[in-house]
């Protein structure tokens, strides 16, 4: 047994600083926020560095069994860092003018962080539901922390509700297992049913539960109602933070709870996520086409991303993991891009962007602004050289090499619907003339600019060069076993 | 750096060059510098040609680095006697259109010649990749310039035609990503040197000739998959349609040729007459269509169709007649459509309609620009002579090595493209002067006088002399016409 100390390390500065923002915030009665920022980046930045120095290739196991550091947990832990120090960038502004950035928000962001970690970083069903809880409590508060929106309350509320509904489910399915195998441990649950060499009538049930549970964390259709209605209620910040950083966790919970745990019905649970993946990428593109308001026309968009990821997943091939999380990290670059366009343009109260037509014009006011959108939406739409045509091409690589030509024509079917309302916001940038009643606002904020057009870059870049990312994927996934 | 990179990559560079500086200088600067890079561009593809070694099979200036390892991806590059004539051509065009750009576009000029530039390198990039991926990618980047250059100077209904265009060219070439990945799993590379010795099974064939003929129809664009050519040449401004014409439909020809024809040749021989009979209706019916025509610039573009449908005709025959024919076609039909779309534009320009009947007698206010539209006008019917003459003679002599029928069916576009050109010659050019507003032209100024001549100088050349092309392709359309006619079943 290993040092817990090193293992959990960044999970422990993450508590400690989670704790000691909130209490700063009190301290300085809200009006320093800068110093609270500078904290959480610091905080991010030495998880970071202790989280890089855990060993790739070994297995470390800490808490009798039940917290493991691996490939898998390294990888998707600096993901989270990185992903979300962008997001506190591109919303301080934002939530600064709507007296938002205290340090409730700040702590609420480390605790739901802290979540995500514990998930990643699971090896027993119980570390698994204490992360799931840890990380939607925190995010329920987040939607609801504008308590004067109504919007935001509604969308909390519902969130809330079917978020209980889905761990409910989850419980219920690791309590069938924890009956049908007396162990909690995920490797021990797996020896077990490969022992028992017969599938289970409870078992199949406990599975379809599970399943449900992951699918419903991760918003893929049919389980996707809570997305458009959370991602249009919140603020847009918040919004980002959700649609980012909670999928690196979703992502672990599926390949700890369904390729470690279960691997012995990789039959059955291929299936589900096949068709899940299916209806998610045709449902999330046709029903994106339809919609008028930017933060819906993103969920929609998100679920159809999803769908991508799941069939990655569903091959349960090791290629087929490399092609997810080569596609979750390409899709949290996009999407945080996406989203912080959003906010650069609509710092002020009153000149929000909400709609997609308020985007009008926007290649004649901003022209560097309108090519950070086009780059944006033709990588999200899969067009190359951008980093989206590479997770596209990933995922259907390794769908055909599994032997899956149909899905993988439907999954094309499925991109190129989806790209007709990107291409309507670019055309909407880029044809339309400006709206008379509304004005983008100018941008005084530097850092903002520069990190949003690195970003931006990195789309672009990574597109031109993707091998170094394609090789981290490959080999995180080959360590995974 | 090697040449072929060096003809991709520089007007590429440069239009973003031109871009980033464009809000410090003028437009007159603006116009000029971006003929400078024109004319560089163009240079490095002549000088391409007179290094180029015409007795040489196989693919010269050849340059490979590796680029992306796990997936096996290289950037390699390679030109042969097929691709020579079609880069020349590009970045000859290329070039005109941005020379002619300061008479009709009023607003963001930089843009508009970067996009142009941009553009250019991007189709070199096609007719030069020798790696399935960068092809792909080099395919699909171009759709961003054009999409956005209908859009934004485009016609009324532009946004309707440059989505139309965008969705209908990405939607075959998805299928064609798909067939390059199975290739991909079945010969662990992306490399088209190696696709052409791989054998398949004819049911593997069939699916992959048909995923890229989903993409190459479409481009052509062959019947019935031509219906965003119509529209995305009405929109597009004068730059746009020209290119459209004059090369986006060669890459579609040129695709056949290098990928479709060669990896799957048995699944050419299964489906000829299917390819055949399309081939026919895009000759005769689009040729039916284009006489009922009002706009002229949908005229152009039914014909545009109609001329490709002998491109394809001529490569389905697959003998060497049809062959080099449909390919001299291919040529012919850049410089015939390109100088048609820049008299449409010429005329479009003075009176902002392009309604046939707005016009008539103009001949009497502009008798130089009279002179040129008849010679275009005749050259696209075929008059012998002209370069439109050659393709579609040797077309319909490979057709007649075929089968009598189809010939007989391919020659009546004769009598069509006759009867299109020379009524809309009679409607337009001459007759009485119908509009008052037709008094108000005037004849060429020395900047079209210039783009008119030296196309009708191309055009008669190769009407007169059709070696200069056919001394280029001769040895590489050898390689290519015996990698069709051997069997590649298993």
């Amino acid at each position: 047994m290993t040092n817990i100390f090193s293992v959990a390390l960044p999970e422990i500065i993450i508590l400690i600083s989670a704790m000691s923002v909130l209490l700063l915030g009190v301290y300085f009665n809200n009006k320093n926020s800068t110093s609270l920022f500078g904290i959480t980046q610091l905080t991010l930045l030495l998880s970071a560095y202790f989280t890089a120095q855990l060993p790739m290739d070994s297995k470390l196991l800490a808490f009798g069994g039940m917290f493991i550091s691996d490939s898998l947990s390294i990888y998707l832990k600096l993901l989270s860092y990185f992903s979300l120090s962008l997001v506190l960038i591109y919303s301080k502004d934002f939530l600064f003018q709507k007296k938002l950035l205290t340090g409730e928000f700040f702590s609420l962001t480390l605790f739901a962080l802290l979540g995500i970690n514990l998930i990643i970083s699971s090896f027993n069903l119980l570390t698994v539901y204490m992360g799931i809880e840890l990380l939607s409590l925190s995010l329920y508060t987040l939607v609801a922390i504008d308590r004067k929106n109504k919007e935001a309350s509604e969308a909390a509320l519902k969130y809330f509700i079917l978020g209980a509904v889905a761990s409910g489910f989850l419980l219920y399915g690791f309590s069938m297992v924890y009956g049908l195998t007396g162990t909690l441990a995920i490797d021990e649950i797996s020896q077990q049913l490969m022992d028992a060499q017969a599938s289970s009538f409870v078992f199949s049930f406990a599975l379809v539960f599970i399943t449900v549970g992951i699918a419903f964390k991760f918003g893929a259709a049919p389980f996707q109602l809570w997305v458009p209605d959370v991602y249009q209620g919140s603020s847009t910040p918040i919004t980002m933070f959700i649609g980012s950083v909670p999928k690196f966790a979703s992502m672990a919970m599926l390949i700890r709870l369904l390729y470690q745990s279960m691997d012995y019905y990789v039959i059955d649970w291929q299936s589900m996520l096949l068709i899940m993946a299916i209806i998610s990428m045709l449902l999330g593109n046709i029903t994106a086409i339809a919609q008028v308001k930017i933060k819906r026309l993103l969920a929609y968009s998100a679920i159809s991303h999803v769908g991508f990821i799941f069939l990655g997943l569903a091959t349960g091939a090791v290629t087929g993991i490399a092609s997810a999380l080569f596609y979750v990290s390409a899709y949290m670059l996009m999407t945080l891009a996406s989203f912080g366009i959003i906010i650069i343009l609509s710092n002020q109260k009153k000149n929000e962007i909400i709609e997609i037509n308020d985007l009008a014009g926007l290649a004649k006011e901003k022209p560097w602004m309108a090519f950070l959108l086009l780059i944006t939406f033709l990588s999200l739409a899969g067009i190359p050289p951008t980093i989206g045509f590479y997770a596209k091409f990933s995922v259907i690589q390794s769908v055909i090499q599994f032997g899956w030509v149909w899905p993988a024509v439907i999954a094309i079917i499925s991109a190129l619907i989806g790209m007709y309302y990107y291409l309507k916001i670019i055309k909407i940038a880029y044809f339309d003339d400006p709206n008379s009643d509304k004005k983008f606002v100018k941008q005084q904020n530097f850092e903002f600019t520069i990190t949003l057009s690195i970003n931006v870059m990195a789309i672009i870049l990574i597109g031109l060069f993707p091998e170094f990312l394609l090789d981290i994927t490959t080999l995180t996934s080959i360590l995974i076993f | 750096m090697s040449l072929l990179s060096l003809a991709i990559w520089t007007p590429i560079f440069l239009g973003f060059f031109l871009l980033v500086i464009n809000t410090k200088i003028s437009n007159t600067v603006t116009y000029l510098l971006g003929n400078l890079f024109g004319l560089i561009s163009f240079f490095i593809t002549l000088y391409l040609y007179f290094l180029f070694d015409k007795s040489v099979q196989g693919f010269q200036f050849q340059e490979f680095a590796p680029w992306i390892n796990y997936y096996s991806i290289n950037y390699h590059v390679g030109m042969d006697g097929i691709s020579l004539p079609l880069i020349l051509l590009t970045s000859l065009i290329s070039w005109l259109v941005i020379f002619i750009s300061s008479n009709s576009v009023k607003k963001s000029l930089a843009f508009y010649i970067a996009s142009f530039l941009i553009l250019s390198g991007l189709m070199i990039g096609v007719f030069l990749s020798l790696d399935a991926i960068l092809y792909y990618i080099f395919w699909e980047a171009m759709l961003i310039p054009m999409f956005l250059l209908i859009g934004i100077w485009g016609g009324p209904n532009r946004v309707y035609a440059t989505i139309k265009f965008f969705l209908y060219t990405v939607l075959g070439s998805l299928f064609m990503l798909i067939a390059f990945i199975y290739l991909y799993t079945q010969t662990g590379s992306f490399s088209v040197i190696d696709y052409y010795d791989k054998t398949l099974t004819l049911t593997h064939q069939v699916l992959i000739f048909l995923a890229f003929f989903m993409a190459f129809a479409v481009k052509i664009p062959m019947w019935p998959v031509h219906t965003w050519l119509p529209d995305a040449h009405v929109e597009a401004p004068t730059g746009g349609s020209v290119i459209l014409a004059a090369i986006m439909l060669k890459l579609g020809g040129y695709s056949f040729i290098r990928f479709a024809l060669p990896i799957a040749p048995d699944a050419a021989i299964y489906l000829k007459p299917f390819l055949v009979t399309l081939s026919l209706i895009a000759i005769v019916y689009i040729a039916l269509v284009a006489i009922v025509q009002t706009d002229m610039k949908k005229l152009i573009a039914y014909s545009s169709i109609s001329h490709m449908g002998f491109v394809t005709l001529g490569l389905f025959m697959l003998n060497p007649l049809g062959f080099e024919g449909g390919y001299i076609q291919m040529i012919s039909h850049g410089f015939i459509s390109a100088a048609l779309f820049f008299a449409i534009g010429v005329l479009y320009d003075r009176m902002h309609t392009r309604d046939i009947s707005a016009y008539g007698g103009v001949i009497n206010k502009m008798p130089i620009f009279g002179a040129f539209f008849v010679l275009f006008a005749m050259a696209n019917s075929g008059l012998p002579g002209t370069s439109g003459f050659v393709g579609e003679f040797m077309v319909i002599l490979g057709a007649m090595q075929e089968n009598f029928w189809i010939a007989l069916f391919a020659s009546l576009t004769l009598i069509f493209g006759a009867t299109y050109s020379l009524w809309l010659v009679k409607r337009i050019i001459f007759g009485v002067v119908k509009d008052e507003q037709n008094n108000a032209l005037f004849d060429l100024n020395a900047k079209e006088f210039f783009v008119m001549a030296l196309l009708a100088i191309l055009t008669l050349l190769i009407g007169v002399y059709p070696a200069i092309i056919s001394d280029i392709t001769n040895q590489s359309s050898a390689v290519i016409m015996d990698l069709i006619q051997q069997s590649k079943l298993p």
